[in-house]
């Protein structure tokens, strides 16, 4: 199968991209990497009259330190994060998870603002995101920004809060630095799989005590969740097997999680709770 | 219709093309490249895949026109004056195949594994190859000749460092 026919803009900056958006008509799509994007067009899933294709817009590809902030611009490829000194010291979780996403061809072109723009519920970084408290820059018609917290970006399946004719810019992450742990366990069948569940934890000890515990969920509802309760639990308890593993027995409270050919519903939370378990030990290195 | 200039497998190209032509379509049906094969047709199989700038992607899930400016190396770019390329040999050594059919990707997504990895051990190699499915061999001849390449490419930089 080969894409319906689409009017094609090519722009080399972001106002250009942001001209060709607004100039698009109906329906525009915003092409970063395409990993996700041509195949549900070659499917015919998606037929847009438009495609603003963001390859040459090499502003919004790399990796900056803004204080105590990581600042990822969108286009950054999987395969750029893999290599950058600044994820591999302050955005391990990151790291982490990037490397499960895919195989090595796809994480060459896919890139961090799409995957996150695409908000797929399977997908393993929105939940990473929601985990650190990313905040969402955005730049609208005419260049203004707007910044959206990770809270409040991803609203539903496949939809965030990307307006028409808006453009992900870049992600701005908190740095977490000496004292944290981090670890990704993802739940899937075969290679290069989308994850069934997946658990993004990031721990900070203060001596033997749980100072801060942020933990996300991959594809435990139609968004990417936070285990409010695990967290709870963790913060101010012993790091202790019986605590964690008292804490991760909350990890599916209030989860609505789908059934489908790969997991019933309740096994999700079966898994949502293990994975919580695993992750969080490892991140608070038991 | 859109014009790209690419360069591929060393000979530059300049043709308009549909924004929705795939590259693997571009390289097949209008340079002839059939080496470079349709497999899965849906971003799976990796059958398909191609050196973009150096890297490996699945060039049916890449538009041709995103390789404007850029350098493509196909299955038929990677021997030099008539001997196959260290890792063909070690795939025809080996025997890394039975029908054939995901060779060239195999091929091409081994040399990038090797490029970033020169000496990686089994589970690195089958986690780097992770994107291309093999459905007759079980991968085992694969993986050897694999490490053979390593072994025959890494002496071979030695020797000319």
């Amino acid at each position: 199968m080969i894409p319906a026919s689409f009017a094609y803009a090519r722009p080399t900056t972001v106002d250009e991209a942001l001209q060709a958006i607004a100039a698009g008509g109906e329906d525009v799509k915003i092409m970063a990497g395409g990993q996700s994007l041509i195949p549900v067009m070659r499917l015919r899933l998606a037929a847009p009259e438009t495609v603003v294709d963001l390859t040459k817009v090499t502003e919004l590809r790399g990796v900056r330190e803004d204080g105590d902030s990581l600042v990822i611009g969108a286009m950054t490829t999987h395969s750029d994060i893999l290599r950058d000194p600044l994820v591999a010291r302050y955005g391990k979780l990151i790291a982490e998870a990037t490397e499960t996403v895919a195989d090595p061809a796809v994480r060459h072109r896919g890139t961090f603002g799409g995957a996150l723009a695409h908000a797929d519920p399977a997908g393993d970084l929105p939940a990473v995101a929601l985990a650190l408290d990313a905040e969402f820059v955005i730049a609208g018609p005419g260049g203004a920004r707007r910044s959206v917290p990770a809270s409040a970006f991803f609203v539903d399946y496949l939809t965030t809060a990307l307006e028409e004719g808006e453009l992900l810019v870049e992600v701005r992450v908190p740095k977490l630095g000496e004292g944290w742990g981090v670890r990704y366990e993802k739940f899937n069948r075969v290679a290069q799989a989308w994850s069934i569940v997946a658990v993004a934890a990031a721990v900070r000890r203060e001596g033997s005590t749980i100072a801060e515990a942020r933990i996300g969920l991959t594809n435990m509802g139609s968004t990417p969740l936070r285990a409010t309760a695990t967290e709870q639990a963790l913060v101010g308890a012993d790091v202790s097997l019986e605590t964690v593993t008292a804490a991760a027995a909350q990890a599916a409270e209030g989860t609505e999680p789908s059934s489908d050919l790969n997991a019933q519903a309740d096994y999700r939370q079966h898994l949502a709770r293990v994975l919580t378990g695993r992750a969080v030990r490892a991140a608070a290195g038991l | 219709m859109t014009q790209i200039n690419v360069r591929v497998d060393g000979a530059s190209y300049s043709d308009d093309v549909e924004p929705r032509t795939l590259l693997v379509h571009y390289l097949r049906e209008q340079l002839g490249k059939v080496g470079t094969v349709v497999g899965c047709d849906t971003s799976n199989c990796g059958a398909c895949t191609v050196h973009l700038d150096g890297e490996s992607v699945k060039s049916c899930t890449v538009l041709a026109v995103q390789a404007d400016g850029s350098e493509v190396t196909t299955i038929e770019g990677i021997a030099e004056g008539g001997e196959l390329h260290p890792m063909q040999k070690a795939f025809h050594e080996k025997h890394g195949l039975q029908c054939g059919y995901c060779t060239p990707g195999m091929i091409m997504a081994s040399i990038d594994l090797l490029k970033n990895n020169p000496d990686p051990s089994e589970s690195e190699i089958r986690e780097g190859i992770e994107g291309n499915l093999c459905r007759c061999t079980g991968y085992v001849n694969i993986v050897r000749a694999v490490q053979q390449a390593a072994g025959e490419m890494s002496s071979t930089a030695g020797a000319q460092a």
